[in-house]
């Protein structure tokens, strides 16, 4: 029975994880067209960052802050100088976006060396606590708590205000946001340094127990591009749901099937792209 | 009028490009011969990959999937003890065409960028059970020792032996593929690029075509991943990886997928290119990050357009 508590916990705070992780690569997506293979580069490099505030400062808000804002900026940079100039070229779009995994990749790889880190918890999540009979550490209650709230705000940020309705028509008919009079652009970088922060915001709340080392920027990407084909591309509520079953269906793998464990997260990919190859809450393409 | 002017004017160079192929073992040391074999072998890849890129207009994110399991194939047939090449080469492009075959069921419902996320994933499947399945694979230490086989009673061992077979394998996937895209079916197939709908309405069953360019596009990049696998000796989950794929992708961009020949031109660039780097720097990774930039900026019409407009000016 603990076994099972655990498991569920840790699957439920692994999706989170993908939750932020996959809602940044899906809005990106769905707006631009744009897969971002770098998704996980910026991923890697703000829990570098923040590993760097961690050991100065000891201070794992500032760590947050400071990476995510990196990962934003590096996000908006490679959107407005590189990507911008490929509009709708996907193959393009794609390669560029592969180099930048080579760049990032490499530059960490130079800064901060080959040994795996594991970027240490903020000193207030360190414990942990009886539930019923089952230990469980309060870091992973709290990636839970903070995976719902940011979930709940990307929420109402896309319902319920102006940029998010902004959005959501880019993201049905970007042609007429142009006829209306909005600068595409701005959206355009806008929304590209949203979900590098997400993706930012992830590798810190991740950094603690996925641990930080070279080659998880392609393992974070892959774990997003399986929760969105799944969920369906451009969705939020896709993302989530999707970051749902492959959280819990990942961790009971690796703890059931070790030796198949990827299988057990792309087996469900494949037969949902059988049935609905859109993802189940994708649009169907005309 | 104009073209066959250019092509009469440049006709005599298949003769010299002949001859410096034929020669080149004895010009250059052993390391540029494997070097000139690598280009062979990733030229047929990225030929491959250009049915679906450069002719229907299906870029394909995962393509390194049909590459990896020939390789694969090879390793477990060479210690399953199958030394006699033709059944390697048969069963490899049999297991990589198949792999295709299923592959394409799933992928070829979908286009443009979602096309591309869809053969990612299902080559990282590959990836993954490579990867994990350490007892069958081997994990990431690959199947190592796969030694070079006898063909018509010649030893492959040394490079200038297998320098030109996969010389000749190259030229024969040359013509396969010259008849294949310009047979009505390579026609069918750009018709399919320019427009689908029409296509559509001339009665052609366009999923069928695709689907055709999709098992074929595999089929020959398995012909590369076995070649790939004898070159190098060992097979390891990176030849099932993304690096691949998207290596293949750049080298089309590069060479331009407009003719049959730029993607071994583009092939021929960054082979030659990855070797000198990262002879002489640590930081070889982030060079090639940064030529995977500078060819998208400025090279993304590929060379032989660029060499067009220098002709013209």
């Amino acid at each position: 029975m603990a076994f099972w508590i655990i498991q569920t916990l840790n699957g439920l705070s692994f999706s989170m994880l993908l939750f932020l992780i996959a809602a940044g690569f899906t809005l990106i997506f769905g707006l631009m067209k744009i897969i971002n293979i770098a998704h996980g580069s910026f991923y890697l490099l703000s829990a570098y960052l923040g590993l760097t505030v961690m050991r100065m400062t000891e201070n794992f808000l500032l760590a947050m802050v400071v990476g995510s804002l990196a990962a934003a900026a590096a996000g908006i940079a490679m959107h407005s100088l590189f990507l911008r100039r490929f509009y709708l070229k996907e193959l393009q779009q794609v390669l560029l976006t592969f180099g930048f995994v080579f760049v990032i990749g490499d530059l960490c790889l130079w800064i901060w060396g080959g040994d795996p880190f594991s970027l240490p918890k903020p000193a207030l999540f360190r414990g942990s606590i009886w539930l019923g009979n089952v230990v469980f550490p309060t870091y992973r209650l709290m990636v839970v708590l903070v995976g719902v709230i940011l979930a709940v705000g990307l929420w109402i940020f896309q319902e319920k205000t102006k940029y998010g309705a902004i959005v959501r028509a880019g993201v049905d008919d970007e042609e007429m946001l142009r006829g209306a009079g909005i600068n595409i652009q701005m959206v355009f970088s806008g929304v590209f340094g949203l979900g590098a922060l997400l993706a930012g915001i992830g590798g810190i709340i991740g950094g603690p127990f996925l641990g930080i080392y070279p080659g998880a920027d392609l393992e974070i990407l892959m774990l997003a591009v399986v929760v969105v084909i799944i969920g369906g591309v451009g969705s939020l509520k896709g993302a989530f749901l999707g970051s749902l079953f492959v959280g819990f269906v990942d961790n009971f793998g690796k703890a059931l099937f070790p030796e198949i464990s990827m299988f057990t997260i792309f087996a469900p990919m494949a037969v949902i792209l059988a049935i609905k190859p859109t993802g189940i809450f994708g649009k169907i393409e005309e | 009028m104009k073209t066959a002017k250019i092509a009469r004017r440049t006709l005599f160079l298949i003769p010299v490009v002949a001859l410096l192929a034929i020669l080149l073992p004895s010009l250059v040391s052993t390391y540029y011969v494997g070097l000139a074999v690598q280009v062979f072998i990733m030229a047929i890849f990225a030929m491959s990959l250009n049915i679906l890129v450069g002719h229907v207009g299906l870029p394909s994110l995962g393509h390194a999937a049909y590459f990896g399991v020939a390789a694969y194939s090879t390793g477990f047939l060479y210690l399953a003890g199958i030394k006699n090449f033709w059944w390697v080469m048969t069963l490899g492009m049999g297991i990589g065409g198949l792999t295709a075959a299923l592959f394409g069921l799933l992928a070829t419902r979908a286009r443009g960028a979602y096309f591309m996320l869809v053969t990612l994933a299902l080559s990282q499947v590959l990836w993954g059970i490579a990867f994990k399945w350490r007892s069958f694979t081997g994990g990431d230490d690959g199947l190592p020792g796969i030694r070079r086989p006898e063909v018509f009673g010649i030893d492959l061992t040394p490079y200038s032996h297998f320098y030109y077979f996969s010389f000749i394998i190259f030229l024969i996937v040359l013509l396969a593929l010259f008849i294949l895209l310009n047979s009505p079916f390579g026609y069918a197939l750009r018709g399919i690029r320019e427009s689908e709908s029409r296509m559509k309405a001339l009665g052609y069953n366009v999923w069928l075509y695709k689907y055709m360019a999709f098992f074929f596009a595999g089929l020959f990049a398995a012909t590369s991943g076995v070649l790939w696998c004898y070159y190098t000796g060992y097979v390891s989950p990176v030849n099932l990886g993304m690096d691949v794929s998207a290596e293949g992708l750049l080298m089309v961009i590069l060479g331009g997928s407009g003719s049959l020949l730029g993607p071994a031109i583009g092939s021929g660039i960054i082979v030659l290119l990855e070797n000198l780097v990262s002879g002489f720097t640590e930081r070889w990774s982030l060079i090639l990050g940064i030529v995977y930039v500078v060819v998208i900026m400025f090279f993304s019409e590929g060379v032989s357009s660029i060499l067009k407009r220098v002709r013209q000016e």
